[in-house]
């Protein structure tokens, strides 16, 4: 490869040609910028945030307020949701169980996220005995189903606060995580720039957080994506067989599990919330693929 | 006292096939000022002497003999002592600077890592002298290049990057595996001449691990030749290329094509490196040699002293080559 920006020709003017730091998150954000259903998901995912977090400090009713003057009542300007049998108000109780849900499926995917690359990137980067132990206890969680275990072990505490679930869900959600990562840290750690991190003297810890781990960036962002959105299903699924979330806390899945019953004489008290399911997980599942199409080097042509 | 004195040194590794003795019985010093040349072909064990050297060969690796370094036996040290070593009083320099360098951070925070791991400096202070570091290496408007990310540098200046890294607590001992042999000819050049320039500035010792002999010719004072884990012969450059006491270096020398001699034939050594997992008795060159007499199968013939002072060579015959036009004696038999 010729070397031009090497050589500085005689009589030259050094000032003659610029540097444009080109840094590679600028690159990612611009493929991202160019999927568009991503964006509009991202979109849609902060708005959507946005009136559930901050919604109820401006909304007229509470979710836990109960009035009698006002049962079942179908959707109308006073109530955009409906009631149900108990008066609560459709629209804040929503507003309240897209919030928990964010707010559980975050708590997992920070957790799985955290333990998974933690214990992944040990296995990998030390292999042998540790690496061994390490993986084979990744394959004992994973051939536990995640529901069963965590309904039976949520079920044996009674009076659970709401996080017992996300805690519960982070705590044996890494399995996957750790495996990439491990499968990262393996390849990399062969690299050159890691002998010469070590040729510098610089400690093993160092470059596994410092030096390895960033080139994971791609990776770990997708799959912490794509673990929201599953978190947001597995709690749903979990609350609606009655094992995750309790009154008087509300999400989403115990919207759904309330409202079903009512379906045929009040579909509003089903069909709200589970739309909400559907369109958050969505959009967490598009925001996931356009990200990893942003990350994913080999992707250079133009999107429709 | 040498800067470096290795005395004995033997690496091998298991491996399921057997145990490979990657190098035996390696002997060699290197003073303050001096570049050492280690020349050898793939395999003869160059990169594993000097991974050694640095303390950075896999566990599974069994290491004997010493490492004297400044009359500090380095393989006794302990494993936070040993790291204080690398990359302060010693530096390295790998054969690819396309992936030696992080793609992630960008130049300055590189420089500075190699800088801030053994000074506590600041980070502002730090980045400071990685520009003074770049400035060191000839790369251009540093100030601005501290900012730019490996991949919007050259494999040359990738290099330079990576020379200055190694350069960055002034150690006084610099390793460098096949500096070159990653770039075309141009841009060799140009890194040989940085490499000169800041040795001949900083009168720091160089290993310089090659196959290219005539980088070895160009730059080292000395140059050990390497064949199959050993020494064969250890000696001033100018001694070695005019006069090899060993078949070996002569066979390489006469492979060497040279300007003037178009249509001229070139040695071929005939046959392929022994295997290192159970080695035979005898020189281990002796399978490949025209001048293997009977001896030579069954004794391995020590590094000895030859008719010149501070040249030697592992040859049972090195008698038979003073004199001579050493290349020739391939020739010889490829003719008959």
């Amino acid at each position: 490869m010729p070397d031009k920006e090497d050589i500085v020709e005689p009589g030259h003017d050094d000032r003659e040609f610029t540097v444009a730091a080109r840094a590679q998150w600028k690159t990612i954000v611009r493929r991202f910028l160019r999927h568009r259903l991503a964006v509009i998901s991202l979109t849609l995912l902060v708005l959507i945030s946005l009136w559930a977090f901050f919604g109820p400090l401006f909304w007229k009713y509470d979710f836990a307020a109960l009035n009698t003057a006002q049962k079942s009542l179908s959707p109308s300007r006073q109530h955009p949701f409906g009631t149900d049998d108990l008066g609560k108000d459709g629209f804040a109780r929503i507003m309240r169980g897209t919030q928990r849900s964010l707010e559980i499926a975050l708590m997992v995917s920070i957790i799985a996220t955290t333990l998974g690359v933690t214990i992944g990137a040990i296995a990998g980067f030390y292999r042998g005995w540790l690496d061994a132990l390490l993986m084979r206890f990744t394959d004992l969680i994973l051939v536990i189903p995640l529901l069963v275990l965590v309904a039976v072990l949520s079920a044996g505490v009674p009076k659970a606060p709401w996080y017992t679930i996300p805690v519960l869900l982070g705590l044996f959600g890494w399995p996957l995580m750790a495996r990439i990562a491990r499968g990262e840290f393996l390849s990399l750690r062969e690299k050159e720039f890691v002998e010469a991190a070590r040729a510098l003297g610089v400690s093993n810890r160092r470059i596994i957080f410092k030096h390895i781990l960033p080139n994971l960036a791609g990776p770990i962002i997708v799959n912490a994506t794509l673990t929201v959105s599953g978190a947001i299903l597995i709690e749903t699924a979990l609350t609606f067989l009655g094992l995750g979330i309790r009154e008087p806390e509300v999400s989403l899945g115990l919207l759904i599990d309330k409202g079903l019953p009512a379906y045929s004489t009040r579909p509003w008290l089903f069909w709200f919330p589970s739309l909400a399911v559907v369109i958050v997980s969505l959009c967490v599942n598009f925001i996931g693929d356009g990200l990893r199409d942003a990350f994913d080097p080999k992707q250079n042509r133009v999107r429709a | 006292m040498s800067l470096l004195e290795v005395k004995d040194l033997s690496v091998s590794f298991p491996t399921e096939d057997g145990v490979v003795q990657a190098v035996r019985h390696v002997s060699f010093t290197v003073e303050r000022g001096e570049v050492v040349g280690i020349v050898g072909e793939s395999g003869s064990g160059k990169s594993v002497t000097s991974m050694a050297v640095m303390g950075l060969l896999p566990r599974s690796a069994s290491i004997t003999g010493t490492v004297l370094y400044d009359g500090v036996d380095l393989l006794t040290l302990d494993q936070k002592t040993r790291t204080s070593y690398r990359g302060n009083r010693m530096g390295m320099i790998f054969q690819d600077p396309m992936t030696s360098l992080n793609p992630v951070y960008d130049i300055g925070w590189q420089l500075s890592e190699a800088v801030r791991t053994h000074n506590n400096i600041s980070k502002k202070a730090a980045k400071a002298q990685a520009v003074e570091l770049l400035k060191l290496v000839g790369i251009p408007q540093a100030s601005k290049r501290v900012d730019a990310y490996p991949h919007e540098f050259s494999g040359g200046m990738r290099q330079r990057v990576m020379i200055a890294m190694a350069m960055a607590n002034s150690p006084d001992l610099l390793i460098a595996d096949e500096p070159t042999t990653a770039l075309d000819v141009t841009v060799q050049a140009q890194i040989l001449e940085t490499l000169e320039r800041i040795q001949a500035e900083s009168g720091i010792g160089i290993i310089l691990i090659t196959h290219d002999l005539g980088v070895v010719a160009g730059m080292a004072d000395r140059m050990l030749v390497m064949y199959a884990g050993s020494v064969v012969e250890d000696g001033a450059v100018d001694e070695i290329f005019y006069e090899p006491r060993m078949p070996y270096t002569a066979g390489l020398l006469g492979a060497i094509p040279r300007v003037g001699e178009a249509g001229a034939k070139l040695n071929q050594i005939k046959g392929t490196t022994p295997s290192l997992i159970n080695l035979k008795p005898g020189c281990k060159f002796s399978s490949r040699c025209p001048l293997v007499i009977d001896v030579c199968r069954n004794v391995e013939p020590p590094l000895a002293a030859t008719d010149q002072p501070a040249h030697l060579a592992a040859c049972h015959r090195w008698k038979d080559l003073v004199g001579v036009d050493a290349s020739a004696i391939f020739l010889q038999e490829t003719a008959g």
